[in-house]
């Protein structure tokens, strides 16, 4: 297992490397230009000297190892010394990547909105999968039974309606008509006691459950499958035989077999959700990661796009391995050698 | 009845056993009416329903629904339903012509790396490595970064639309290539395949006349959830404003719009987001059909 864990990180190097050479080429190749914005009066010598102060005057593989070397190697060394406070070789000139817009470091853009992303992507996270796992338990374990027959009809909708729709219209009816929830998510609060909790409560509610119901309804779906997989299994019939009670048949032996998919389709989703969120930011103008990705697409901030989907592209590497390494430990039938 | 009619008869043909087993799928059968429907409706409805979708009458901007606009106007006075009618020819042309993108690809890809020992093992890890993509955000970069160029190539509507369609393409095809891989692995080590070989069949005829229609199957069912997953990500894109310009209507793009409109006229939004929301659930429901008709461990019950 250890030799397996030890052979698939070894190949997420090149694969994330591999990966952003491909973004990286993307935006170099691409035919528009940095400075295509800036106003036309710009002489064009001025406009070829701002091109060199951002450092597009180098050849493109001088500037892709170079970006390599100030992510892989400057960001995470800055980071361990910030973590302790300490520094750590010669922090205070090393080079960062830093955002064309905004010119500071595109580390410290990402630290600042990590928080409201995490919170919200993470809460409706856990928050879906409660909900996943009993409904699809008791779906199976009552199969076409009208709880079952409900259960997948609101799994399917809920898996089918974008979650821009389901935002949207969650802020029509409690915002605009009933004016229970505010509409827009104010990510400069700070919760200092009790009422400033209930505020922060009251502004999360929305657009966490319109990600939790998504999660849920695709959770709940592997969950059912999973547990009709293995309900019909003969070490079911000898725990019956056994004269064990039916709870702790459903709820220990079969849950427990059945948790395993269920917990690597949790691990590969990860990633999807912070997808995701990029469209339930947008919809409740939570100035999270996606939001900060969309602001960089529209100023053409090539560096902050950059680092930002190679970011996304590290977490759907990370879970894969993840996934496939929790799959070989809790399932002792699995082994990879 | 001649000899040769009666025995049609007497011998159902696969795809009559695969019909009726899917008719017996309520959602899947409510579902194909469904997307049948919109499907005329949106082909048909613009002939029908004559006003034109761009006509701009400001006088009766912001109205509610009424006889003469059955779902209400915009803010410019535009007619709302045939803007859903004309956004829905959009949505779905992009949909159908990504998914037969995708599906080309995925099946080509899938097929030769079954097929040719040599070049599965390059080809399954390019498609592990389609797979580790961001999807959304490489969209998102790609959009911004070629929109122009194209705009400027092909006009405003087709540039974007060939954009999309493109890029939605080359990003969805990989489930496809590794389910129909399996397939053809499992398929060539059957009898007749070797039978096939053993008279001296060349590839390209044992691919296309033996391999293809067995691994049929699994390409239709991805042929369901890939339209769902287009739509989606078609109406996704322009929910963020970067899909199609404002006066090309899709049903995101109509969405993307009448949420500025939300305290004033709330129900617009409604419009949009049901259509989007009905069709990928009632295409959704006719893969699941398709899937439990498709597989004979079921169809045999």
């Amino acid at each position: 297992m250890l030799n397996y864990t030890m052979r698939r990180l070894l190949f997420t190097i090149p694969t994330l490397l591999f990966i952003s050479l491909i973004i990286f080429l993307l935006l170099d190749l691409a035919p528009n230009d940095p400075t295509g914005d800036l106003p036309l009066t710009i002489p064009p010598e001025v406009r070829e000297k701002i091109r060199i102060s951002l450092g597009l005057g180098e050849p493109i593989w001088v500037r892709y190892l170079l970006w390599c070397n100030q992510f892989f190697i400057n960001e995470p060394l800055n980071m361990l010394g910030h973590m302790f406070n300490t520094c750590i070789g010669d922090c205070e000139n090393r080079l960062r990547v830093s955002s064309w817009s905004t010119r500071s470091p595109v580390g410290d853009l990402i630290a600042e909105r990590m928080p409201q992303t995490l919170w919200v992507v993470g809460m409706s996270y856990v928050i879906g999968i409660l909900i996943a796992i009993p409904i699809g338990v008791y779906s199976a374990y009552r199969q076409y039974s009208w709880f079952d027959q409900a259960g997948t009809f609101v799994s399917m909708v809920g898996f089918s309606v974008p979650t821009f729709f389901t935002g949207v219209l969650m802020i029509v009816i409690f915002s605009v008509n009933l004016g229970w929830f505010p509409s827009k998510y104010d990510t400069l609060h700070v919760v200092t006691d009790w009422d400033s909790f209930v505020f922060q409560v009251r502004q999360s509610i929305m657009p966490v459950s319109v990600l939790a119901l998504f999660n849920a309804s695709q959770i709940s779906r592997f969950m059912r499958a999973s547990m009709l997989d293995n309900l019909n299994q003969d070490y079911v019939r000898t725990a019956r035989a056994k004269g064990m009670t039916e709870q702790v048949v459903v709820l220990v032996h079969v849950l427990r077999n059945s948790l395993i998919p269920v917990v690597t389709v949790i691990a590969l989703g990860v990633p999807q959700v912070f997808g995701g969120a990029i469209i339930t930011e947008q919809v409740f103008s939570i100035n999270g990661l996606g939001a900060l990705l969309i602001l960089g697409i529209q100023g053409a901030d090539i560096p902050l796009v950059q680092t930002l989907t190679f970011i996304f592209a590290v977490l759907i590497v990370m879970f894969n391995l993840i996934a496939d390494v929790l799959y070989g430990i809790l399932d002792p039938r699995i082994r990879y050698d | 009845m001649t000899d040769a009619a009666a025995e049609k008869s007497s011998t159902r043909s696969q795809w009559a056993d695969v019909w009726d087993q899917f008719k017996t799928h309520r959602g899947a059968v409510i579902g194909m009416a469904f997307f049948v429907f919109i499907c005329l409706a949106v082909l048909l409805g613009p002939y029908l329903w004559t006003l034109d979708s761009n006509f701009i009458d400001i006088r009766s901007k912001n109205q509610g629904p009424s006889f003469a606009h059955p779902l209400g106007t915009d803010q410019l006075g535009r007619d709302t339903f045939s803007s859903v009618l004309q956004g829905g020819r959009v949505s779905l042309a992009v949909g159908v012509v990504a998914m037969a993108l995708a599906l080309f690809l995925g099946t080509l890809v899938g097929v030769v790396a079954g097929y040719f020992r040599k070049l599965d093992g390059p080809l399954m890890r390019l498609t592990d490595l389609f797979l580790a993509l961001p999807i959304l955000p490489l969209l998102l970069v790609i959009i911004m970064l070629f929109r122009d160029t194209l705009r400027g190539l092909f006009g405003p509507e087709t540039g974007i639309f060939i954009l999309i369609v493109f890029v939605i393409g080359i990003t969805s095809w990989m489930h496809t290539a590794r389910i129909v891989r399996g397939d053809v692995l499992a398929l060539k080590e059957q009898e007749f395949v070797l039978a096939a070989r053993s008279i001296g069949t060349p590839s390209r005829r044992m691919i296309l006349r033996h391999i293809l229609p067995n691994v049929m199957s699994p390409i239709m069912v991805s042929a369901t959830l890939g339209i769902a997953n287009a739509i989606i990500t078609e109406s996704a894109l322009s929910f963020l404003g970067l899909g199609f310009p404002s006066d090309f209507p899709t049903w995101g793009r109509l969405l993307f719009d009448s949420t500025n409109f939300m305290t004033l006229n709330p129900e617009r939004v409604i419009w949009p987001g049901l259509a989007i929301s009905l069709t990928v659930l009632s295409v959704n429901y006719m893969g699941d059909g398709l899937r439990d008709a498709l597989d004979p461990r079921i169809r045999g019950r």
